[in-house]
């Protein structure tokens, strides 16, 4: 099957829409983003708590995508650069965030495993691995190895799924969607 | 030695630290892309008041929201706060949560679970 990114977006956009964006992650577009969301789930949600949840999520989605974007080489693919993109939407009484971010293909392997071993750990175990990357890791401008993903795990129950498109022999196209 | 007091921003939080009465304050949002430019001048100036540190430090700790990229860094201060306890000071650690944040408190409970203070777990209610 070949590669397309429309059809890609198109799939992520299901429920009902609150935001969705293709194109350049930049620190500058994520704080937009999250003043315009921010406002309209005051709208929307009484729940102070729910609320918060949404936001962190939001929060730890966005700034993942933002520090794991990773290039196509060359210009002939037409997409801008930093490229990812990522949706908001409602789906009955829950809510989704969606990301999508090209990655090396070598880093694939490794990143299913992490996200096998995040979703099959217990609440009390994913606390636990949480205090320990905490404590015991180093961490980078780049983030905390891999806390934001224990932290959207912890506070979804493991409700977050990912796949994977192969976009050519070297990279491929990384999904994340949170349901909340 | 110095106070620093830091004006907070949508993704920043208010900051104060006072030597002359030992009241340390962070208050508002941390979400900040990179936390450890930002935090570093709070670590610095904790490692300076642990010194000289009043008899009893307070520390309120009041956020809305913070993103694992500052959860570190929020660690780092209160490593340097668990120095100055271990060296015989007194440390009050309140940590305040709106009603229903649980996820929130149990943010505090798992830093209580790592540096050895107990924290004063407050609740603010509407």
């Amino acid at each position: 099957m070949s590669f397309n990114i429309e059809e890609l977006f198109k799939e992520m956009k299901t429920g009902e829409v609150l935001l969705a964006y293709k194109g350049s992650i930049t620190a500058e577009l994520i704080t937009n983003v999250l003043g315009v969301v921010e406002t309209k789930l005051n709208h929307v949600i009484d729940k102070s708590s729910t609320k918060k949840k949404i936001y962190n999520i939001l929060v730890e989605s966005l700034q993942n995508l933002y520090h794991h974007v990773d290039d196509l080489p060359g210009t002939t693919n037409n997409l801008d650069v930093h490229f990812g993109i990522f949706v908001i939407s409602k789906d009955g009484e829950s809510y989704n965030v969606r990301t999508g971010n090209f990655i090396s293909t070598n880093k694939v392997k490794k990143l299913k495993e992490r996200f096998d071993k995040i979703k099959s750990l217990s609440r009390d175990e994913l606390k636990e691995l949480y205090k320990f990357v905490l404590n015991n890791q180093m961490f980078s401008d780049k983030g905390g190895g891999g806390l934001g993903l224990i932290d959207i795990a912890r506070r979804t129950d493991g409700q977050v799924d990912y796949n994977f498109n192969t976009y050519d022999a070297d990279y491929s196209f990384f999904r994340m969607s949170v349901t909340i | 030695m110095d106070s620093i007091s830091i004006e907070g921003t949508p993704k920043t939080p208010t900051v104060s630290l006072d030597a002359g009465t030992g009241i340390v304050e962070i208050k508002g949002r941390s979400i900040p892309e990179n936390s450890i430019e930002f935090y570093r001048p709070i670590v610095e100036w904790l490692e300076d008041y642990s010194k000289d540190p009043q008899k009893l430090t307070t520390v309120n700790i009041q956020l809305e929201y913070f993103n694992t990229s500052s959860s570190k860094c929020i660690l780092d201060v209160f490593k340097k706060l668990e120095g100055i306890k271990k060296a015989r000071n007194e440390v009050v650690i309140n940590w305040y949560y709106e009603e229903d944040d649980e996820d929130m408190l149990e943010a505090g409970e798992d830093y209580e679970s790592i540096i050895r203070i107990p924290f004063k777990m407050i609740e603010i209610v509407d």
